[in-house]
C-alpha cells in the first residue's frame, strides 16, 4: 500500500508545513516508510510552492511520483498544473474559498474546504494550512489525528501562544473532512 | 535506535558531526544551503568550527588547512560550486590530505538549474581537478545511505589520506526521510584520531628538519613527483576491494537496468512493478561510483539479457560511459534520460523496459 | 672565543639557498627564523607558503609548513589556526599571490580579523614565472606582460595593500618595512616579532608588508636594485606603521 500526495499552493500558504507535519507524524508514530520532497521556485516570497509526501508499507521509490493518489490544492494555478497527475478514483482536496471547483474531471472525488475564509473567520489567515491538514486527516485517516496533533504541538513548542488557535483550526478541519467521507 | 525525520542535507551534516568532523567551511549555493546552515548551528555545540568562506575556492582551502592540521574537516557545495573547489580538491589529493566533501548536484552546465540532476558524473569520477588524481565516490540513494556513507567516508579518508566525495543530488539533499543516526564519537575518540595524525600534520614539531610536517601538494624534483604519482596509483588500485554495489533481481533478468543515486531508487521501484507484470527486470546499482563495480556486469547471463537500460538524469548520458566499459559489447545498451532539473519518472523507465522486452 | 652570532637553526645547515643573488627572500626567511627562535616558538610554528619564489623556502626551513594553492594562503591559515589555536600560524606570500589571485582571500581573512600573521613580500613583479606585471608594479616599470611599462590607462596604478586593509575595521597591525638597508632589516625583524606577539596575545590579524627587490626580473644587479628601492619603490610604498591597535 502506497499513498502519493501532492500539496500545492502559493508560497506563504504553509504548503510545505502541511506536508512536513503529515510526514513527520507518520515517521514518529508508525513504522511505515515516508518521504517528504519540497519543490520551490527560485523566489523567497510568493511564487508557487508544492511538496510531495509518499507514505508506503514498502521502500519508497520515487519521492516524487508520476501519479498522485491525493492532491491538495490551495490556489487556482496549482489546480491547473497538477489536476492531470491525479489518478482516476483519486481524491482532490480544494481550498474552495479561492479555487474554482471546475476540475474538468468526473473520475475523481472532490473534498471542498473553504479554508481561507475559515482561517479569516478565526482571526488568523495563517492557519489555513492547519485546517486543510485536519480536513485531509479527517477524510483519509491515513494517520491518527492524535499523532498529527502531537507533531504540531511539538513543532510549535516555541510559540505556545499559538497552540489554542492551531488546535481549534485542526479540529475544525477534522470535522469538515470527516463529514465528507 | 529510534528513527528521526530529517532532510538529506541536515542528516549529512549531523552524520559528519557524529563522525568527529570538527571543521566545516562552505559557501551558499542552492540546493545545499541547509548543510552550512546546519553546521553553523551545530558546530558551536561540539566545540567545532564553522566558517562561511568568501567563496568556494576559499572554503576548500580552509578545509585543506584544517585537515592538514589533523582535524576531520568537510566542505560541501553544488555543481557550479564544486567546479570552483576543484583547485583545493586537487591540492588535497596531491598532498594526501584526508577530507570529505559532498556535491548536492543540480542541473548544468554553467549556472544550470537549481533543481536536482546527475550531470557531474564524469567530473566526479574521472577528473575532479587537474592532474589525474582519483577519489572514492559514494552515491547515496536514500537519506539513510547519505548518513551512513558520510559517517564512513571520514574513515576511508583517514585510512587512505585522500579526499572522499559524497555525490548526492538535489532530491537526496532536500527530501526528508526517516533515518537512524550513527553513534556520536566521543571527545576521546576524536582526540585519538587527531593524535594519530601528529606525525605528518601541521601542528608544530620540535626543531628538526627531518621531523617537521611538510605538506607538499607538488614536488620540485621530477623523480619525487613521479614517485608520489606511483604511490597514489597503488592506493587507487587497492580500492578494488572496496567496491560497493546493489544487485537486485539480476539472476534471471532479461532486461537489466543500471542507475545510481536517486535514479536507481526510482528504477528499483520500476523493477518491482515490472516483475509483477511478469517482465524479468533487474537492477545493478553502483553504490561506489569509483571504484566502479565492473564485476557485477560480468556476472550477468548474456544469453538471457536482451539489453541493459542506462537510467540517469543527464543529457547527454555520462554514467553510460562506464556501463559501456563494463558491458564490453556483450549486449545492446539503451538509455532512459532526463535533465535540466527534471526528475526521473518511474513511468518512463517502465515504458523503456517494456519497449525493450517486446 | 665567545660566539655572539650564529645562523638560525630554523634553516637547514646543509642547504644552499636557491634564491637569486640580491633577492631578499633569504633575508626575510632568516629574520622569521630568528624571531621564532628568540620567542621560543619554533615548536608551534606553521608557515603557509604562497606560490611563486616565496614557496622555494619550503625546502630550507626546519619548521612545519604547507604549500597553499596560489593566493589561498590566508584561507589555508584560517583553517589551520581555527582548528588548532595553539599553533603560531603565519602566511608567507608574494605580491601576485597576496594582492592579485588571492585578493579575496587576503581581504576576507583580514576583514574577519583572523588571528594570524601575514608576511607579505612586495617586489613589484612576478618572480618565478619570469617578470610579469604584478598589481604592485610601478607605473612605467617594464614587465614581460607590459613590455612598454605599466600604463595607468591600461593597467591602473600600483595597489597599496597596507592602505587597502587599513579601510577595514578588524585588522590590528599593519606595517610596511623594507630590507634595503641594515636599519630597515632591523625594523622588519621588529615588525615580524610584533605580528607574532599580536597573535600570541589573541589580538587578531597582523600584516607586515616588506618592500623588497627582484634584481633578476628588474634587470639590474643587486646593488642597483637597492638604489631602485630607495628611489622608486619607497616613494610609491612609503614605510611605516599604518595601524597599530
Amino acid at each position: 500500500m502506497e499513498t502519493n500526495l501532492c500539496v500545492a499552493g502559493f508560497g506563504g500558504q504553509g504548503v510545505m508545513t502541511l506536508g512536513k507535519f503529515l510526514a513527520t507524524a507518520t515517521c514518529d508514530s508508525t513504522d511505515k516508510n515516508v518521504t517528504f520532497f519540497p519543490s520551490y521556485g527560485a523566489e523567497q516570497r510568493g511564487g508557487t510552492a508544492n511538496c510531495f509526501v509518499v507514505i508506503s508499507d514498502e521502500a519508497v521509490g520515487a519521492p516524487l511520483g508520476d501519479v498522485m493518489d491525493d492532491l491538495i490544492v490551495m490556489n487556482g494555478p496549482s489546480l491547473n498544473r497538477f489536476i492531470k497527475t491525479l489518478k482516476p478514483g483519486g481524491t482532490l482536496f480544494i481550498n474552495s474559498s479561492i479555487v474554482s471547483e471546475e476540475t474538468g474531471r468526473t473520475d475523481i472525488k472532490v473534498v471542498k474546504a473553504p479554508v481561507t475564509e475559515m482561517a479569516l473567520e478565526m482571526g488568523n489567515s495563517k492557519v489555513l494550512n492547519i485546517i486543510m491538514l485536519g480536513v485531509y486527516i479527517g477524510f483519509t485517516g491515513v494517520v491518527s489525528p492524535e499523532v498529527v496533533w502531537d507533531t504540531i504541538e511539538h513543532k510549535l513548542g516555541k510559540k505556545p501562544k499559538l497552540l489554542p488557535l492551531n488546535k481549534e483550526a485542526f479540529e475544525k478541519g477534522l470535522e469538515m473532512g470527516r463529514s465528507q467521507r | 535506535m529510534s528513527r528521526v525525520f530529517m532532510k538529506g542535507c541536515e542528516a549529512i551534516a549531523e552524520a559528519a558531526v557524529r563522525a568527529g568532523c570538527r571543521f566545516f567551511a562552505g559557501y551558499p549555493i542552492t540546493p545545499q544551503n541547509e548543510i552550512p546552515e546546519y553546521f553553523a548551528r551545530r558546530m558551536p555545540e561540539v566545540s567545532g568550527t564553522f566558517v562561511q568562506g568568501e567563496s568556494e575556492v576559499a572554503s576548500i582551502s580552509m578545509v585543506y588547512g584544517a585537515a592538514s592540521a589533523g582535524t576531520r574537516a568537510m566542505t560541501s557545495s553544488s555543481s557550479p560550486g564544486i567546479a570552483l573547489k576543484s583547485e583545493g580538491i586537487s591540492y588535497c589529493a596531491a598532498a594526501r590530505i584526508p577530507m570529505v566533501y559532498s556535491n548536492i548536484s543540480r542541473g548544468g552546465p554553467g549556472v544550470g538549474s537549481i533543481q536536482p540532476a546527475q550531470m557531474d558524473y564524469l567530473q566526479a569520477t574521472k577528473a575532479s581537478g587537474n592532474g589525474g588524481f582519483e577519489m572514492m565516490v559514494f552515491a547515496p540513494a536514500s537519506v539513510q545511505e547519505a548518513v551512513d556513507m558520510t559517517y564512513k567516508a571520514f574513515d576511508y579518508a583517514d585510512r587512505d589520506r585522500n579526499p572522499v566525495l559524497i555525490l548526492a543530488d538535489g532530491v537526496i539533499g532536500t527530501m526528508m526521510e526517516p533515518v537512524v543516526l550513527p553513534e556520536m564519537k566521543t571527545e576521546e575518540e576524536i582526540n585519538e584520531i587527531k593524535n594519530a595524525k601528529k606525525v605528518w600534520s601541521c601542528t608544530g614539531h620540535k626543531l628538526d628538519y627531518k621531523n617537521r610536517a611538510w605538506i607538499e601538494p607538488g614536488h620540485w624534483l621530477t623523480s619525487d613527483m613521479q614517485r608520489a604519482n606511483e604511490e597514489a596509483e597503488k592506493l587507487y588500485e587497492s580500492w578494488k576491494a572496496d567496491v560497493m554495489v546493489e544487485e537486485y533481481e539480476t539472476e534471471d533478468a532479461e532486461v537489466v537496468i543500471t542507475a545510481y543515486g536517486i535514479s536507481a531508487r526510482i528504477a528499483k521501484s520500476a523493477v518491482n512493478i515490472l516483475r509483477k507484470e511478469g517482465i524479468k527486470a533487474g537492477l545493478i546499482r553502483p553504490i561506489t561510483l569509483h571504484p566502479f563495480p565492473y564485476d557485477s556486469f560480468d556476472k550477468l547471463d548474456y544469453k538471457k539479457v536482451k539489453a541493459v537500460l542506462d537510467v540517469e538524469m543527464s543529457i547527454p548520458a555520462q554514467f553510460v560511459q562506464d556501463v559501456e566499459i563494463a558491458i564490453k559489447d556483450r549486449c545492446p545498451i539503451h538509455t532512459c534520460l532526463c535533465s535540466g532539473g527534471n526528475i526521473m519518472s518511474r513511468e518512463s523507465i517502465i515504458e523503456a523496459v517494456r519497449k525493450i522486452y517486446s | 672565543m665567545e660566539q655572539i652570532y650564529a645562523r638560525t637553526k630554523t634553516i637547514q645547515e646543509d642547504k644552499v639557498s636557491g634564491f637569486c643573488p640580491g633577492c631578499m627572500h633569504g633575508t626575510v626567511m632568516k629574520l622569521i627564523g630568528e624571531v621564532l627562535e628568540e620567542m621560543d616558538l619554533v615548536d608551534k610554528a606553521v608557515c603557509t607558503l604562497g606560490i611563486g619564489c616565496c614557496g622555494l623556502q619550503m625546502d630550507y626551513i626546519a619548521y612545519d609548513n604547507i604549500t597553499s594553492p596560489h593566493g589561498r594562503a590566508c584561507a589555508v591559515a584560517t583553517g589551520i589556526k581555527r582548528s588548532n589555536p595553539d599553533s603560531l600560524v603565519f602566511t608567507y606570500q608574494g605580491d601576485g599571490d597576496f594582492a592579485s589571485i588571492g585578493l579575496a582571500e587576503s581581504v576576507s581573512a583580514a576583514n574577519r580579523g583572523e588571528n594570524i600573521s601575514v608576511i607579505f613580500i612586495n617586489n613589484g613583479i612576478y618572480g618565478m614565472t619570469g617578470g610579469q606585471m604584478a598589481p604592485t608594479t610601478l607605473v612605467g616599470m617594464k614587465a614581460s606582460t607590459a613590455p612598454n611599462g605599466r600604463d595607468p590607462k591600461e593597467h591602473g596604478y600600483p595597489m597599496h595593500m597596507c592602505e587597502v586593509l587599513n579601510e577595514l575595521t578588524a585588522p590590528v597591525y599593519l606595517e610596511r618595512t623594507s630590507c634595503n638597508t641594515p636599519g630597515n632589516v632591523v625594523k622588519t625583524k621588529k615588525a615580524i616579532r610584533k605580528a607574532f606577539q599580536n597573535q600570541l596575545d589573541g589580538k587578531g590579524f597582523s600584516m607586515v608588508e616588506v618592500v623588497t627587490s627582484c634584481p633578476t626580473n628588474w634587470g639590474m644587479d643587486a646593488l642597483k636594485a637597492l638604489d631602485y628601492i630607495e628611489e622608486n619603490m619607497l616613494p610609491e610604498f612609503p614605510l611605516g606603521v599604518i595601524r597599530d591597535r
